[in-house]
């Protein structure tokens, strides 16, 4: 069991960004992404540098207000309704940075605060953590300043630490850049043990190895519009965009 | 030379015989000091944790302020307090001129805007590294100055110590309002001011190798707690 079996994911969540624009110095670094994500699958979002894909994360999670569009999120059969409704504490919106803040205290009590930001009641929050740190196998080092934790199980506790919300959405922003192998391996497991308790999982990555393992479609963004969003195997053997072509095959894209 | 000889002497056995009265002294400027101190890191803490965390329109003229208010001459604190205080002071009926509580007031209304300013300034650096989380984690307002609170504990004593430094050493604020009386409100600092003045030097000296003892385990006392902290990787 990862999470509180009373939040179980009856229907995934899948979203809609609708035409969103973000400008910055006058320049639009989001200019009209517009993108429906599948609720029962792992959605990566690949593009060059620069193409707006930590800011779609962004927007997402609500750090960045649009100048224009929204993001709604569908349940089930449900209406659409906007994001900022699921911007609550457990079921809401998790997010996993690129490089992992974690706060000044141990690798447990940082599963406790989150536990506690979330609203669970106080006798649940260590048997949660503990099975939290299982999850990441993080328990032998569960006392430990998170801080001093190498990058891979730092990320880890990061990702947990979201999931401790039981958020239906988790956006992870390159979570395995710079990790080893094996770091990246754990990461990979714990965003597909994720999925399979009805987290939707928007990834942003820039390893194409780990986007052919990982995703179940794929949002290809480029100067901050989606070019296309396809289902997986079809984007690896056949792009429909030609930005995606010259992404795939290697080209710079400016 | 002899004379500064001999009062170096004399002090040393002062300190190191526990005279009755240099011991009352010293109490009372610790009791004072420490009482101010903590006064003053109850409201400042949070007041300064939450002037770095909020965002409002004149936000800098308001942090400007702050860090001019750590300049703050004691002996005009020590004036205002005074009117405050004094019979025809809106606090006159409190009868409090003259009294120990009147100088950790006064104290206190030092001290303050350096816990204020010193905490914005930490808590603000910690902030702009933690604000991207904790606003995805969607802490209320009040989880948020906790949050960093707890996070700069760390670092957070050796604001206290400034307001401490600057408390204990302090004479103007606490002789316009305490008076110096003997055995009522006279402190280390304010005795030797008076002492000098009527050339007991002995007791002076001794004093002053008291204020600067202290001084010195203050100092001590936040280095190895930064130390630990960087050794614990918690800083």
């Amino acid at each position: 069991m990862l999470f509180d079996p009373r939040h179980a994911k009856s229907h995934s969540v899948g979203l809609t960004l609708n035409g969103l624009v973000f400008r910055a110095g006058g320049r639009p670094l989001l200019d009209g992404l517009t993108a429906q994500m599948s609720a029962h699958a792992k959605t990566v979002v690949l593009g060059p540098n620069g193409a707006g894909k930590s800011l779609t994360l962004r927007a997402i999670q609500g750090l960045i207000d649009c100048d224009e569009g929204e993001v709604a999120f569908l349940r089930g059969e449900t209406a659409a309704a906007p994001i900022s409704a699921l911007h609550k504490r457990e079921g809401g919106v998790g997010i996993v940075f690129q490089k992992p803040v974690l706060f000044r205290r141990t690798v447990r009590a940082n599963l406790i605060h989150a536990l506690k930001a979330a609203g669970i009641d106080r006798s649940e929050r260590d048997m949660r953590a503990t099975i939290l740190l299982r999850m990441a196998g993080l328990e032998p080092i569960a006392e430990r300043s998170a801080r001093v934790l190498s990058g891979g199980e730092q990320q880890k506790l990061s990702i947990v630490r979201a999931l401790a919300a039981s958020p239906s959405v988790l956006l992870l922003d390159e979570p395995t850049a710079s990790l080893d192998p094996r770091a990246t391996h754990d990461i990979e497991n714990l965003i597909v043990k994720a999925r399979s308790e009805g987290v939707k999982i928007v990834l942003v990555t820039h390893d194409l190895g780990q986007a052919k393992r990982l995703a179940d479609e794929v949002l290809f963004i480029h100067q901050g519009r989606a070019t296309e969003l396809t289902v997986a195997a079809d984007f690896f053997a056949k792009p429909r965009s030609p930005e995606a072509r010259a992404y795939l095959d290697g080209e710079l894209l400016l | 030379m002899q004379d500064f000889g001999a009062a170096f002497g004399t002090a040393f056995s002062l300190v190191l015989s526990g005279d009755p009265e240099l011991l009352a002294i010293v109490g009372l400027s610790l009791y004072v000091t420490l009482t101010a101190v903590l006064i003053a890191c109850l409201i400042g803490l949070p007041m300064g944790a939450a002037l770095a965390v909020t965002r409002f329109p004149g936000r800098g003229v308001v942090v400007a302020f702050v860090n001019a208010l750590m300049g703050l001459p004691p002996v005009v604190v020590g004036l205002l307090v005074y009117m405050m205080l004094s019979n025809a002071g809106p606090l006159g009926p409190l009868k409090l001129l003259y009294t120990p509580t009147a100088m950790i007031i006064a104290q206190a209304v030092l001290v303050t805007p350096i816990v204020v300013a010193l905490t914005c300034q930490l808590i603000g650096d910690l902030d702009s590294e933690y604000r991207d989380q904790m606003r995805a984690m969607r802490l209320s307002f009040r989880e948020t100055v906790a949050t960093l609170l707890w996070d700069a504990r760390l670092a957070l004593p050796v604001v206290v110590l400034a307001g401490l430094g600057r408390a204990i050493a302090e004479v103007g604020a606490v002789m316009i309002v305490g008076g110096n009386i003997a055995h009522v409100t006279r402190v280390m600092t304010t005795t030797i001011a008076l002492e000098t003045s009527k050339g007991n030097l002995a007791l002076a000296l001794g004093l002053g190798i008291v204020l600067i003892g202290i001084a010195v385990i203050i100092n001590l006392a936040a280095q190895t707690l930064r130390a630990s902290a960087a050794r614990a990787a918690y800083a």
